[in-house]
């Protein structure tokens, strides 16, 4: 009996420390929006005819891309489109893809969630967008056109961290985020390659640049912005701006490489 | 008795094959490949289909079924321990060690379904190590040399021996639990040069994954330094005692190819195969001081004399020649 008992107050005591001490050590920097800075709660935000936009140019070469080794998932061989590492995702121009460009401070108010869902596909053992943002309580659809099976795992600082398997062609799920992050990481546990991030705001003004590095963050209502750019390698920048009513800003960024 | 010691001794490897697996989870970065517990993707973990085994899958899920299996094992150990053993404290032991691997799956499906908490991994380590030495420990128990008894006292008169053996085993595990905090806070590359620490004796800069991954080199050179102790101090003065030198030796060369391992671990940043094999020579380093320091405090247990109990302490041979000792 006192062997039992012991047994039992072993597994209480590891369930319990489970409990208290999910937290994770490894995830990448995160960017939190400070209050002073976010949307303020109690007040609808402003929206406007302002417009912030530039490009995210690379300087310097970066490392060749690499080619993924799939051959741990017979089919990820036979799916896949693209094998390469998408790091530096760099345009004719030099413009830089998949930075996440996005007002960090200078909005009040709350803005209302936007209804439009987002989506977040596992195909040819990729995940696509590799980059992208969601406003808090928008839906996030995660979907597994694969034939194969995936793990969706987010890995988030702030945010509740989630982990659920895909195992059949077709399953979709539905999820959104409560809080400000940027960025909220998430990894195919199966396919060690597969990764993507997405920015977490209370507000509607961010982007994602394309290979050309350009980025377009229309209906701003006048004022002074905080605007950041976040690349999964490289790191952020942030630049201060002002703008008017009607006018358009150029603001852009340049991060070196090598 | 002699099937149950052969049965023991493929249980300790089978444990030590799903130490190795255990080890691939986490080198692989697989831990979290299968996101359900006791289930596989909802499927009843033995039904999961083979060929849906891929990329990370293939390591969790395989080392889900190899703990089952050595789960299974146990319970056998212990059932059968418990129908011929005449020892008492064996039969305890026995049912201890089945303990110790059903905590050790909860610990399993707990660190799964809390997305890897850091202490829940480290004590699922800690507790693999301490099964495997429960079953090595049982398999010394039962085999002929040990139950013979022939070795009343392990070393008489000799206390620097006697504190040597004790303080290694508990200074190796004392490294392993470093090593797995390492393991389990990602801090295995915080150093990323080898002997040297960024260009420095010591790192220039510091935080808890630096401090934690300088720890385990230090705790290394402490580990190194006691069972050169030991192996010195065995061949200087129990030269004789082929029973104790063998396992000394053999402790000795485990812990220079431990080392050897960690070095390359770090120099080629994590690699798959030397980080595993980094854990499974940590387990039969731990596994065979442990071994060792049983022999030496032989005198100590209930059935020193033999459990035939035609030996007494008295009358017992002394191991001029310790080949007698087969365990």
């Amino acid at each position: 009996m006192r062997y039992r008992t012991l047994c039992i107050l072993v597994l209480l005591a590891a369930v319990g420390a489970a409990g208290a001490c999910n937290s994770r050590s490894d995830v990448p920097p995160v960017s939190i929006i400070p209050e002073g800075g976010g949307a303020a709660a109690n007040a609808v935000g402003a929206t406007g005819t302002a417009t912030v936009s530039g490009t995210i140019m690379l300087e310097g070469t970066p490392p060749a891309a690499e080619m993924i080794r799939m051959n741990s998932d017979p089919v990820c061989v036979k799916e896949a489109t693209n094998t390469e590492t998408e790091y530096y995702v760099v345009g004719d121009g030099g413009g830089l893809g998949n930075v996440f460009v996005y007002v960090k401070e200078g909005l009040s108010g709350s803005y209302p969630v936007a209804t439009e869902t987002v989506t977040l596909d596992q195909q040819g053992c990729r995940y696509t967008p590799h980059v992208f943002g969601v406003q808090v309580g928008q839906t996030v659809q995660i979907t597994n056109s694969d034939p194969t099976l995936h793990n969706i795992h987010a890995t988030p600082a702030v945010n509740a961290e989630f982990n659920t398997g895909q195992p059949i062609q077709g399953m979709s799920m539905e999820r959104t985020f409560d809080q400000v992050e940027v960025m909220v990481p998430f990894k195919c546990d199966v396919h060690g390659w597969m990764n993507a991030y997405v920015g977490v705001l209370d507000h509607p003004y961010f982007a994602t640049t394309g290979s050309d590095g350009a980025f377009d963050i229309g209906n701003l209502p006048a004022g002074s912005y905080v605007i950041e750019a976040w690349h999964e390698i490289l790191g952020v920048q942030t630049q201060n701006v002002t703008i008017g009513d009607g006018a358009t800003a150029e603001v852009s960024f340049t991060f070196a490489v090598g | 008795m002699r099937w149950l010691h052969y049965y023991l001794k493929f249980v300790a490897a089978a444990s030590l094959l799903l130490i190795v697996a255990g080890g691939l989870v986490t080198s692989t970065g697989s831990g979290l490949a299968v996101p359900d517990w006791p289930s596989t993707y909802g499927t009843f973990m033995f039904a999961f289909p083979l060929s849906k085994m891929v990329g990370g899958i293939f390591y969790e899920h395989g080392h889900r079924l190899i703990a089952s299996t050595v789960g299974m094992l146990t319970i056998g150990l212990a059932v059968w321990i418990a129908r011929i053993e005449p020892r008492r404290w064996v039969r305890r032991l026995g049912w201890v060690a089945l303990a110790a691997v059903v905590v050790q799956g909860l610990l399993g499906g707990i660190t799964v379904l809390y997305f890897l908490p850091a202490p829940i991994s480290i004590s699922h380590a800690g507790l693999a190590q301490v099964f495997f030495v429960l079953v090595v420990s049982l398999t010394l128990f039962t085999s002929p040399g040990w139950r013979a008894g022939h070795v009343v006292d392990g070393a008489p008169g000799d206390d620097v021996l006697a504190r040597l053996a004790l303080a290694t085993p508990a200074v190796i595990y004392g490294q392993i639990l470093l090593g797995a905090t390492m393991r389990h806070t990602g801090a295995g590359l915080a150093i990323p040069d080898f002997p040297l620490a960024f260009g420095h004796l010591l790192p220039p800069e510091w935080n808890a994954g630096i401090a934690i991954h300088f720890a385990h080199r230090i705790g290394a050179l402490a580990v190194t330094a006691m069972v050169m102790a030991t192996a010195g101090h065995l061949l200087f003065h129990h030269r004789e005692r082929r029973d104790l030198t063998r396992p000394s030796l053999l402790l000795a060369a485990l812990v220079l190819v431990q080392v050897g391992l960690g070095a390359w671990t770090v120099l080629s940043g994590r690699q798959v195969a030397v980080n595993t094999a980094h854990v499974a020579v940590g387990a039969a380093t731990l596994a065979t001081s442990i071994v060792l320091a049983l022999r030496v405090h032989r005198g100590w247990f209930p059935d020193a004399a033999g459990d035939s109990g035609r030996a007494s302490s008295a009358d017992a041979p002394s191991l001029a020649d310790g080949s007698e000792i087969r365990a």
